[in-house]
């Protein structure tokens, strides 16, 4: 018998193998992106003015030990409790701010003995040297927590949707501005502005 | 019967290359996904801290400040923090001069917006940070973005 010859392999279907596996990878793959806590620092001040006077019941002192415990207004304090304190000073409103207004959204206690206005309320932050970085990281997480909370809250109420959602827009038409969301947007952060201080560690 | 008549003398037909492009192009596509585009090898233990009030980073005007403790090949340089920019280790001082020569090589209309990554190992000591900070501010770099893994809502 004649050798017989063999018989050509379909490679047709190779094109389809290959699309399903690009396929495959293509929904897999997370592009990673780097995500963090944006924080601006103070620029360099050589002139000598004199600082202005915070009234103690204006700030708000986190100092964390070199153990990564935390004080919080002289008193010891667990991590998840954080938020909340930082919360119900920052929203007290016990007073007026400098312009005389008072504060007419605060829902909180308006108690006398603690921060005036949100325009004056500060968070001040201080850390030893030998506190570990991720420690002052969730400390960092709670407050800046605690400022988000209380945006969100406000943006509910005056444009009643959240205030991550108009972040989230603002950045997809970053290209083609919008100025009224724009505007929103700065009106929330206007009521509750971030106003937290880091102190230098001390030196030894 | 003719029909059945074998042609030619029972030569092996020529092994098909129509599948070789397919194959080739799989390839690429697995290597182009696959392949982290990384800039800088890290010559440093970097465990991120997990936050969850994250915001993106644009990676356009970013430079990229790491720090922690030398990874296991480097033991050389000491088990003390230290900080890394691009390829090489630099101390405090160096913060400031490497910032500035990064900001000038970045695009001209973003050097006004520049933001620096800390990319910093949680087990680090704070103080290490905040010497960076204090080097940031002599540089006129003031925003600065604690990059952090975005931890799941609890």
């Amino acid at each position: 018998m004649a050798k017989r010859s063999a018989p050509e392999v379909n490679a047709g279907s190779m094109a389809d193998i290959a699309f399903l596996l690009l396929i495959f990878f293509l929904v897999t793959t997370t592009i990673e992106k780097d995500k963090g806590l944006l924080r601006s620092l103070p620029p360099i001040d050589d002139s000598e003015v004199e600082p202005p006077i915070i009234k103690q019941k204006n700030l708000f002192t986190v100092l964390i030990n070199r153990h990564n415990q935390l004080l919080v207004e002289d008193e010891e304090m667990q991590l998840k409790d954080l938020r909340q304190a930082a919360i119900e000073f920052l929203d007290n409103g016990g007073s007026t701010n400098a312009a005389g207004e008072s504060c007419t959204y605060c829902k909180g206690k308006r108690d006398e003995s603690s921060s005036d206005h949100p325009d004056k309320a500060i968070i001040s932050m201080k850390h030893d040297r030998e506190t570990t970085y991720e420690k002052y990281m969730d400390v960092q997480n709670e407050l800046v927590a605690a400022y988000n909370t209380l945006r969100e809250r406000e943006a509910q109420r005056l444009f009643n949707r959240s205030f991550k959602s108009m972040l989230e827009e603002k950045e997809k038409n970053q290209f083609k501005k919008d100025e009224k969301l724009n505007e929103q947007i700065e009106t929330v952060k206007k009521l509750f502005p971030l106003k937290l201080s880091e102190a230098e560690p001390d030196k030894n | 019967m003719s029909k059945f008549r074998k042609k030619g003398k029972g030569e092996l037909p020529a092994i098909s290359t129509a599948s070789l492009p397919d194959i080739v192009f799989m390839l690429l596509f697995f290597f182009m996904v696959a392949t982290v585009m990384r800039d800088s090898s890290l010559m440093i233990e970097n465990i991120l801290p997990s936050a969850d009030q994250v915001e993106k980073l644009k990676k356009d005007r970013t430079i990229f400040i790491y720090a922690g403790k030398p990874s296991s090949q480097f033991s050389q340089f000491g088990k003390e923090p230290r900080i890394q920019f691009n390829d090489a280790f630099i101390s405090v001082e160096d913060v400031k001069p490497s910032i500035l020569t990064g900001i000038a090589e970045l695009n001209e209309e973003l050097q006004s917006k520049v933001v620096v990554g800390l990319k910093v190992d949680k087990n680090t000591n704070a103080g290490l940070v905040s010497d960076i900070k204090q080097e940031l501010r002599k540089a006129n770099a003031l925003k600065v973005m604690y990059i952090a893994n975005a931890k799941l809502e609890e």
